[in-house]
């Protein structure tokens, strides 16, 4: 057992890990924090997408104990005091049905629209390509996306 | 027809702020504390195996292990439409991944090192992957004791053989019918197995407390089938309806294969004798291909007669389902596709076989299509070759033959008002059929394809719905049913159609996810009925709350219930403009009287719903008599498709698809059920399927 301390969501956190503890379960079951998902435990749904250092990694494919010093987003860091543009989309363009791959999807997006807030149909799909949906068909979430892109465009 | 105010409108999902962000509850998301215990179950490595022995002993010596279980600590069996499964395997296994013995320990670390190290000795009996091979007279039986299970009455299972379920159609004159034909085509169509792949994997966790209740939550579409199935496979242990409670959160992805219950009955069970603690068993996405349900493979051999100008006279249809080791649920796909395996077609002459055949891999069960689209693979492939050897146009040929309403159905009832034709007519007109096709790059080729579809999957004819209504204060509801939002917007329609009865907009009302001892009975959200069935049941507890409300503003003000009406969330009398109470003003402290007294309080509305019309008793031997569907849902796809010449990678370049969806009650709703459906279809087509090696 190690401790670990990063800042999560812009606080700072501390816990004892074992070196084979992944980031996903040190976040769901020891801090509380829900909304990446397990989808398939091997990094190929990007249900358990978050934030580390700004880059969206798979939470399920990080060791906790490599995460000394890091800064990790969730979605519930991301949307702290209100929805985003691109969540409010979201909702809009139905860009969701289960819900499952939602947060995991949405922190995707945002890491794209940070680093190229005007990205074309192609370059979305490019960066979504590691989080499967198997209820929408995506396009209602390139739709969103989109539109967030089109709406600051404007 | 009525202006509707929220029917028929593209109201915003009223679950989307939880679901986008992150606040949704799933069942992993559940915290169950200091006394959570986790299970790993021993899967099966055989296929068909007799279990000699199963030694424990080194797995409980690793630290953590609380408990190891095995078949003979529940020599129960369960099913939804016959009792063929087992909560653990009792003296052998029937596929591989089958559930033979749980590790319960305090880490989910400990119960996956101590799982590895039970000892399971199997002696090998022959193993059936093809269904056509189990067929053989002279083949293993997967189940001896077939003969003396429990079913449905509408099942008709034949003792020492592998077969499950013969549903069988006989209508018209056969060999007259093939008689009449000019000309006759046979072919033989194969359907793979498919797996639902929901993004969230089956969870469900178990606890029985001290007092000797069960409560279980779970990731399901069939909360109050659980619980059902739950208290009548633990009946031995002396569980009632009433000590079994069933909780289903958001579930992450259902499309049939989190219906009915597979590995949930596992840590429900073993909950049972670990009394006060919770117990948690989650699929790994590998299990979710080796132990839940699965889309049954088909092997369908076709005979069709038509005359010279195109007319269907005749159908011989044999379908034989791969249904898997277990067919308590998948028996009903076998025969709600042997009701229908006409397709959306007027034939007066037809044979249907539909057999569900017993082989060693993993349970078939429901997946979403229920079996129609496995067989209209057949069905339309069969009608293009037809087509084109009489020289007509595939559209034409499908338009001449298409069932109208009042044509009889396979099985002798008159088919459904619908809007089959107007859907040909839209998607021919999407996909400008008529327009001949050439691609520009000469190593590509282009064409299109045109099918036809229908559906209806066969339900109990007492399947049936219920909700309960409440107001609060300021006149927002709470609106208590049991369907499950598996992604489709049911919560949100149901508001809808609330919202529309009693003038409350959809977002002043909130539909939480199921408790079986808190929401009413639902039978389960499957069947594509759950918008309609529900629906029709929150459409009468809307009703009720509206009279209750209406009486006793009879009561109070004296004004007739017929002149009342609701309006912008207030009562408003027809013959008296200025009469005007706001819900909120009455639903739930009542109206003061001249002396201070109240009248009225708390208004609760129920309603219920089960389609009366519907009976299975049709004849065993022709299927005839007895009207098992309600209603048949019809359609028409076509899609353009470029290959390359050298590769053969196909993409499809346009879709078109018409669903005769009766009143779309929200729009962009059903558009992202068509949508999404269509694509999961492609899916099947060009990418996915099963494979399996004789183990």
């Amino acid at each position: 057992m190690k401790q670990v301390t990063f800042t999560l969501n812009d606080e700072i956190r501390s816990c004892l890990v074992k070196p084979n503890e992944t980031l996903l379960d040190i976040l769901r079951d020891r801090l509380g924090v829900k909304s990446p998902k397990c989808g398939c435990d091997h990094g190929d749904c990007g249900s358990c997408a978050v934030l580390l250092n700004g880059k969206s990694v798979r939470s399920c494919l990080i060791f906790a104990i490599e995460c000394e010093g890091m800064e990790i987003h969730t979605l519930e860091g991301i949307s702290k005091d209100k929805l985003t543009t691109l969540q409010e989309a979201f909702i809009a363009f139905n860009s969701f049905q289960c819900g499952y791959c939602a947060p995991g999807v949405i922190v995707t997006a945002t890491e794209l629209l940070a680093n190229n807030p005007h990205p074309t149909l192609e370059e979305i799909k490019e960066a979504l390509s590691g989080n499967l949906c198997r209820c929408t068909g995506y396009t209602p979430i390139f739709d969103a996306i989109m539109a967030v892109t089109w709406k600051e465009n404007k | 027809m009525k202006h509707h105010k929220y029917i028929g409108h593209p109201v915003i999902r009223i679950d989307g702020r939880e679901k986008v962000s992150g606040a949704a509850v799933f069942a992993d998301d559940i915290d169950f504390g200091a006394n959570l215990l986790y299970v790993e179950v021993v899967t099966s490595s055989q296929a068909h195996a007799l279990i000699k022995s199963i030694d424990t002993s080194a797995a409980e010596s690793i630290e953590g292990v609380v408990k190891i279980f095995t078949g003979k600590d529940f020599p129960y069996k369960f099913g939804l439409y016959m009792k063929d499964r087992y909560i653990f395997a009792q003296e052998k296994v029937r596929f591989y991944g089958e559930q033979v013995a749980a590790v319960v320990a305090r880490t989910p670390q400990a119960a996956k090192q101590a799982a590895r190290l039970v000892n399971v000795e199997y002696e090998p009996l022959p193993v059936l992957t093809d269904q056509m091979q189990a067929l053989d007279e002279a083949c293993t039986l997967i189940h001896p004791d077939l003969g003396d299970y429990e079913h449905v009455p509408w099942f008709f299972p034949r003792a020492n053989t592998n077969i499950a379920h013969w549903r069988k159609i006989r209508k018209g004159d056969l060999d007259g019918g093939f008689a009449q034909a000019d000309y006759i085509l046979e072919d033989t169509y194969n359907v793979p197995r498919y797996a639902h792949c929901a993004i969230e994997t089956h969870v469900a966790i178990g606890k029985y407390d001290h007092s000797g209740r069960l409560t279980v939550w779970s990731s399901s579409q069939s909360p109050h089938t659980q619980r059902n199935l739950f208290a009548e496979a633990l009946a031995p242990l002396g569980l009632t309806h009433k000590d079994v409670r069933v909780i289903t959160p958001h579930v992450g992805g259902g499309f049939g294969g989190k219906a009915g219950v597979t590995m949930e009955i596992i840590p429900a069970a073993l909950a049972t004798k670990l009394r006060g603690y919770a117990v948690k068993l989650r699929w790994t996405r590998e299990q979710e291909f080796t132990n839940t349900y699965q889309r049954l493979g088909v092997i369908a051999k076709l005979r069709m007669g038509v005359t010279q100008d195109g007319v269907i006279t005749a159908l011989d249809h044999k379908i034989y389902w791969d249904a898997g080791a277990y067919v308590e649920y998948g028996a009903n796909v076998v025969n709600a596709v042997g009701l229908s395996a006409i397709g959306p077609y007027r034939i007066p002459n037809v044979s249907i076989d539909s057999v569900c055949v017993y082989t060693n891999l993993p349970p078939g069960g429901p997946y979403r299509g229920f079996g129609y689209s496995e067989m209209l693979f057949g069905l339309e492939s069969h009608i293009d070759c037809i087509a084109d050897h009489l020289g007509i146009d595939p559209v034409q040929f499908r338009r001449k033959n298409a069932i109208n309403e009042g044509d009889t159905t396979a099985y002798g009832a008159k088919m459904n008002p619908n809007g089959l034709i107007e859907a040909i007519d839209k998607v021919t007109a999407a996909i400008e059929w008529d327009k001949p096709l050439r691609s520009s790059d000469p190593s590509k080729v282009l064409g299109k394809g045109f099918a036809l579809f229908w559906k209806a999957p066969a339900m109990p004819p007492n399947a049936s719905s219920s909700a309960f209504l409440k107001f609060n204060e300021d006149a927002s509801i709470n609106l208590i049913i049991s369907g499950m939002d598996i992604g489709q917007g049911y919560q949100t329609v149901m508001a809808q159609i609330a919202a529309e009865v009693l003038s409350i907009p959809p977002a002043k009302i909130r539909v939480e996810t199921p408790d079986t001892d808190r929401n009413p009975y639902e039978w389960q959200t499957v069947a594509s009925h759950i918008t309609w069935s529900c629906g029709n049941a929150v459409k009468n507890a809307a009703l009720d709350a509206r009279d209750q409300i209406f009486s006793l503003i009879t009561r109070v003000f004296n004004l007739p219930a017929d002149t009342l009406y609701l309006e912008d969330e207030a009562v408003k009398c027809e013959s008296d403009e200025r009469f005007h109470l706001p819900l909120r003003d009455c639903v739930i402290n009542g109206i003061m009287t001249g002396d201070g007294t109240f009248k009225g309080g708390p208004i609760i509305g129920r309603g219920m719903f089960m389609p009366e019309f519907t009976s299975t008793k049709g004849n065993p031997e022709t299927g005839q008599g007895g009207h098992p569907n309600v209603h048949y849902t019809v359609g028409a796809g076509a899609i353009i498709l470029e290959i390359d010449r050298e590769t053969g990678k196909m993409r499809v370049l346009k879709a078109a698809e018409a669903v005769d969806a009766g009143c779309a009650l929200n729009p962009d709703l059903i558009k992202g059920q068509i949508t999404g459906g269509l694509l999961q279809g492609l899916a099947t087509v060009l990418y996915e399927d099963m494979r399996f090696d004789e183990k």
